[in-house]
């Protein structure tokens, strides 16, 4: 079990993480998905106890996991920075992460430049943006570790780097069980591997809950302008736009088979609302359920 | 594969019947393990799971323990079953709305599915 427990994070008068509580039980492939300047990259450093938090506590298995050696050796937290030496070949840099982590893979992190294709003699300083990438993901896979966090490390991969990667990483997790956490901001094409999803919003956490249980959770309402704000009413409405005498609304919440045949009946459509664009309702400005 | 409309978990169960409606899968068939099914569908392995838990709450399914899980042999009939109950209202009745919408008399449906026999 993992647990943040009104955790606080400010730089200067910023507050990037707002007395976060969260517990994260262990085992499972966690997706943490917030804008730009939600608080993504603070909340995580916090977790993988690279920064004390200005207040509250990270506990892993119910110790504190700040200067902590043995959960130290059992997280690894790889950032968009990488954090390695610059004049390092890619080969000694993996060399110093097999050092310091018992769990390190060293055959596996060779299998994982091959599959990437990437030579181990280049140095970090000659590498690509996607090439970084890539050396980011097998510093988090190889390591193995029991709490393997990945900060949106993978994202300068093309297309097809990141589907062998969710590739690799699912293999992997289905071979040696962890907790993983993934940040990203590219949710459909990776939602299928979170078990949960974690949304932070302005440094509080919005919502966590099992993925499953968001889908089909939104729904867009089209239709005759009055009779679409009739059939809203009671719900929340998370979008609206208008052409004319059509309106759609976009509601959050399952609706009941019997309420979807009765709008049907009065004229109405219905269309699922996709992860996506259901973060992307749930991070924008709330609206009222109005006329 | 999968779509936003429903969980994926119950979109695997609905999957798996229709394998064994279409007899894709047979009765005493291994399926699958989650971890397979998982891998094989890019999904994460608890979702695959739930959906194979569900299945054998609902008796379409049952374990053997060590071994894997296997199709009830009553499944194929027991699915059958439910799916025709379901026929007139969830698959029909939407047909015989649309023919009201636009002017379709039940004659003329007569009619044609009698030069369909």
């Amino acid at each position: 079990m993992i647990e943040m427990r009104g955790v606080t994070i400010r730089y200067g008068d910023t507050v990037a993480v707002d007395d976060v509580h969260l517990t994260l039980p262990t085992g499972k492939i966690y997706g943490l998905l917030g804008r730009n300047g939600s608080g993504k990259t603070s909340l995580l450093s916090a977790l993988a106890s690279y920064r004390r938090p200005n207040r509250g506590t990270v506990l892993v298995d119910g110790v504190e996991a700040f200067e902590n050696p043995r959960v130290m050796r059992g997280t690894v937290f790889v950032r968009d920075t990488l954090d390695l030496n610059d004049s390092d070949r890619v080969r000694t840099a993996l060399e110093v992460a097999g050092w310091l982590r018992p769990t390190w893979d060293a055959e596996y992190a060779l299998k994982l430049l091959d599959i990437f294709e990437l030579d181990s003699r280049k140095r970090v300083s000659a590498l690509s943006r996607g090439q970084r990438s890539v050396v980011g993901v097998v510093l988090g896979l190889a390591a193995r570790a029991p709490l393997t966090i990945l900060d949106e490390s993978y994202l300068g991969m093309d297309a097809v780097a990141r589907t062998l990667f969710y590739r690799e990483l699912l293999a992997d997790y289905l071979s040696h069980p962890r907790t993983v956490i993934l940040s990203t901001h590219l949710i459909e094409e990776v939602a299928d591997l979170f078990e949960r999803v974690v949304i932070i919003d302005r440094g509080r956490i919005l919502l966590h809950d099992e993925t499953d249980a968001l889908r089909g959770r939104g729904v867009t309402v089209t239709g005759p302008a009055d009779r679409v704000t009739a059939f809203a009413a009671g719900h929340t409405v998370l979008g609206e736009q208008s052409l004319g005498g059509v309106r759609a609304l976009t509601l959050d919440g399952r609706l009941e088979p019997g309420e979807i045949a009765r709008g049907e009946q009065a004229g109405l459509t219905f269309g699922p609302l996709g992860l996506q664009d259901l973060f992307v309702h749930l991070t924008s400005q709330r609206l009222e359920a109005s006329r | 594969m999968f779509n936003d409309r429903s969980p994926i978990y119950q979109q695997i169960a609905d999957g798996i019947k229709n394998d064994i409606l279409s007899g894709s899968l047979r009765e005493d068939e291994q399926v699958m393990s989650t971890n397979q099914y998982a891998a094989f569908y890019r999904i994460n392995p608890a979702t695959a799971a739930k959906g194979f838990a569900q299945l054998v709450d609902e008796g379409v399914l049952y374990k053997k323990r060590g071994i894997g899980m296997f199709v009830s042999p009553d499944a194929p009939g027991k699915l059958r079953a439910a799916r025709r109950e379901r026929f007139f209202a969830e698959a029909l009745e939407p047909v015989l709305d649309e023919a009201e919408r636009v002017g379709i008399s039940i004659d003329e449906i007569t009619h044609y599915l009698g030069s369909r026999r």
